[in-house]
């Protein structure tokens, strides 16, 4: 584990990304910031530009018209970066995976590191989580 | 001088850099023109829905907006009544009705939240996303689920109000009016708000009435309309209850409108828990026939309307979805031109857009002059909110 | 104002105008008219009636297109939907009622995209909901447009 990841590991900075979602995952995303679930007391923090992140929290179902900005704001994310595919929509799409204006799977277009699925998972599962992603960050590597 | 500026709606889901969807064109200080390219939320559910079975359906409109969550499938839901002339217990009757008002309880908190966050108030937003927990936790414990209750079918709905509930949803209520009390008072009364909000961004009734504006948008400009009263469903017509209007059709308007709505909802929740008649709660129809049928209902921000053409199989051959924010939005266009630019995010939080019922829009690149993306507006508008404080003796 | 009322006084001002009546139940109305009599109507229904334009809506129906525009009247609690049949599938066009309501300014566009109906006066038929890519002349809520279903685990 990098001396990069061992930091980030403490104190996650999250961009979220709405690729054509039904606002129910952002929602509860945004509930986790409140003061009842209150992530920020863990570290985890969102921010308002993806130079800033070390963390892409997905939602939506990939519509066709954001694909190409996916792959750019991921190109974008200053690595080490992760992606956490939040909800049904952004694990597989959901109920719009036979859609005409639907484009493929998240994790086709870009790496995908964490699936949280639900529709729309509480906020109780976003803590759950990120709290996988920091164990999966600062696991020692397979060689 | 003039230079373009874009806004985006939705301040939590920026993605940057891409050619126009909504473009405000800026001279000095004042908005001259908008224009919208909406499309980034079109998931192609009115097709998707021609593939599915009626009750597949239901909880696929479900997923078109998180937080009108229970108002599509009671539209859908009538729609498909109306076509088959199927009948509904009364017990089913009054159990939508309390799941559309718990609805509108924590759609109009959450809307409070935002403007609160858009204006500088980011108290308002935490207190806000915070008292409206306790509506959330009524669902889980109706519903199963705080967001997308699946509690309506055709002829009924699925799950019932057990009495051990009743007490609890009872006692949460309570504390959500304490809680609501107390934002009612910090925005209501604020001196600040006042001079921030009233004359902002006014609609007129006449206006109202030629874009067909709906909801609380409609009613605060002084257009009288509620579906529930004018088109009645569900037990809305069993209790009593009344529609909340402003005259004036400005920000400050739709505030007023949104928060005493809340209080009215929290009154017809108590009446319909009283009144709840003991019985079936579904009806549990066979067939639908051949036909086609139109159900509305009013959700948090405005009317909802669903069409639905059936050939006698299980599948819809064609299902309308309008959504109320689709008709609200040009609104925007009407009341933003000769408004200041701090005010434009303001002003377009209060038609209450649902990004997801109707579009969500992007920041945009634009090569001539600067950019003024999400956070600038947002930023431009609580300063705004900062300056007037210091003026009037306020910090 | 009943509903009857209101289906009487239309069949008495526009006579021949009004192809067929169904009153499906003392709160919803269906009249047939002609395409090229749809500015007309609306206007009396908008203008003169004052009902609120709630939505219009097309519908595919295999060897014509039909476009429904829903009018309710709030004070009395009905809904009365004019139906315009249009035969020439090819090239659907229909007046635009821009002109009666602002109101329908979005839905023109967006049924454009999506079934190819032009709504001739309406000069703003731009794409409203659809990619800038999306191939012309292919118009996703037609029957003939079939979306193969996908697997969830492949694009």
């Amino acid at each position: 584990m990098g001396f990069k990841e061992k930091i980030l590991s403490k104190s996650i900075y999250a961009f979220h990304l709405s690729s054509g979602s039904c606002n129910n995952c952002d929602i509860e995303f945004l509930d986790a910031l409140t003061p009842r679930y209150d992530l920020e007391r863990f570290g985890i923090v969102m921010v308002g530009s993806v130079k800033h992140a070390d963390v892409l929290i997905c939602t939506g179902s990939t519509n066709r018209l954001c694909v190409p900005r996916i792959k750019k704001l991921y190109e974008m994310m200053p690595k080490p970066g992760f992606v956490v595919a939040w909800g049904a929509c952004g694990s597989s799409r959901g109920v719009f995976k036979d859609s005409y204006n639907t484009g493929a799977p998240l994790d086709e277009i870009i790496p995908v590191d964490i699936y949280i699925p639900g529709c729309p998972p509480k906020p109780e599962a976003i803590i759950a989580g990120l709290k996988k992603l920091t164990e999966k960050i600062t696991a020692p590597k397979k060689e | 001088m003039s230079h373009k500026a874009h806004i985006p709606i939705g301040p939590y889901h920026p993605l940057q850099e891409e050619p126009e969807f909504y473009k405000l064109v800026v001279e000095g200080e004042k908005v001259v023109d908008v224009d919208v390219r909406i499309g980034w939320n079109h998931r192609g559910i009115e097709k998707l829905s021609e593939a599915k079975t009626f009750d597949q359906s239901i909880f696929l409109v479900e997923r078109i907006c998180g937080i009108c969550s229970s108002s599509h499938p009671i539209t859908c839901v009538q729609a498909i009544e109306d076509l088959g002339g199927i009948k509904v217990p009364d017990r089913a009757l009054y159990i939508r009705s309390i799941v559309q008002e718990l609805e509108r309880l924590h759609s109009h908190m959450l809307w409070a939240g935002l403007a609160g966050h858009f204006l500088g108030y980011n108290t308002v937003f935490m207190w806000g996303w915070k008292y409206r927990e306790p509506i959330c936790d009524i669902m889980e414990t109706v519903t199963g689920n705080r967001q997308n209750y699946a509690m309506l079918k055709v002829g009924g709905v699925r799950r019932d109000i057990e009495k051990e509930h009743i007490t609890y949803i009872l006692s949460r209520l309570d504390e959500f009016i304490r809680h609501l009390d107390m934002l009612r008072g910090a925005i209501l009364d604020d001196p600040v708000l006042h001079a921030r909000l009233k004359g902002v961004g006014i609609l007129t009734k006449e206006r109202a009435i030629d874009y067909a504006a709906l909801g609380p948008t409609a009613r605060a400009s002084g257009y009288d309309i509620d579906v529930r009263r004018d088109h009645p469903y569900a037990a809305y017509d069993r209790i009593k209850w009344k529609v909340i209007t402003q005259e004036a059709g400005d920000v400050f308007a739709k505030v007023v409108v949104r928060i005493m709505e809340m209080y009215e909802s929290v009154s017809i929740i108590r009446q319909c828990l009283d009144k709840l008649p003991n019985g079936p709660i579904d009806s549990n129809p066979k067939d639908i026939p051949p036909g086609e049928g139109i159900g509305q209902a009013e959700a948090p921000r405005g009317e909802c309307f669903h069409y639905v053409k059936s050939d006698g199989t299980n599948s819809p051959v064609r299902h309308k979805v309008r959504a109320p924010t689709y008709m609200n939005f040009p609104t925007f266009r009407e009341t933003v031109i000769g408004q200041s630019v701090s005010d434009a995010t303001i002003i377009l939080a209060a038609i209450d857009p649902c990004y997801c019922c109707t579009e969500r829009m992007l920041i945009v690149d634009d090569k001539d002059k600067e950019i003024l993306n999400v956070q600038e507006l947002i930023r431009l508008s609580q300063e705004k909110t900062m300056k007037l404080k210091e003026k009037m003796g306020y910090k | 104002m009943k509903i009857d009322d209101v289906l009487q006084s239309m069949q008495d001002k526009f006579g021949s105008k009004i192809i067929k009546v169904e009153r499906k139940n003392e709160k919803r109305a269906y009249v047939d008219i002609y395409p090229k009599d749809v500015v007309l109507l609306t206007k009396y229904i908008f203008k003169e009636l004052g009902f609120r334009f709630a939505i219009a809506t097309a519908v595919d129906d295999f060897d014509a297109i039909e476009v429904l525009y829903h009018f309710a009247d709030d004070p009395s609690g009905f809904i009365v939907s004019l139906r315009a049949i249009i035969r020439e599938k090819e090239d659907p066009r229909i007046e635009t009622i821009t002109g009666v309501t602002k109101s329908a300014w979005w839905i023109e566009r967006e049924m454009h995209e999506l079934f190819g109906i032009h709504f001739d006066g309406n000069t703003d038929l731009r794409p409203l909901l659809l990619p800038d890519d999306w191939p012309t002349g292919v118009y996703p809520l037609r029957k003939n447009f079939i979306v193969p279903k996908r697997d969830s685990r492949k694009s």
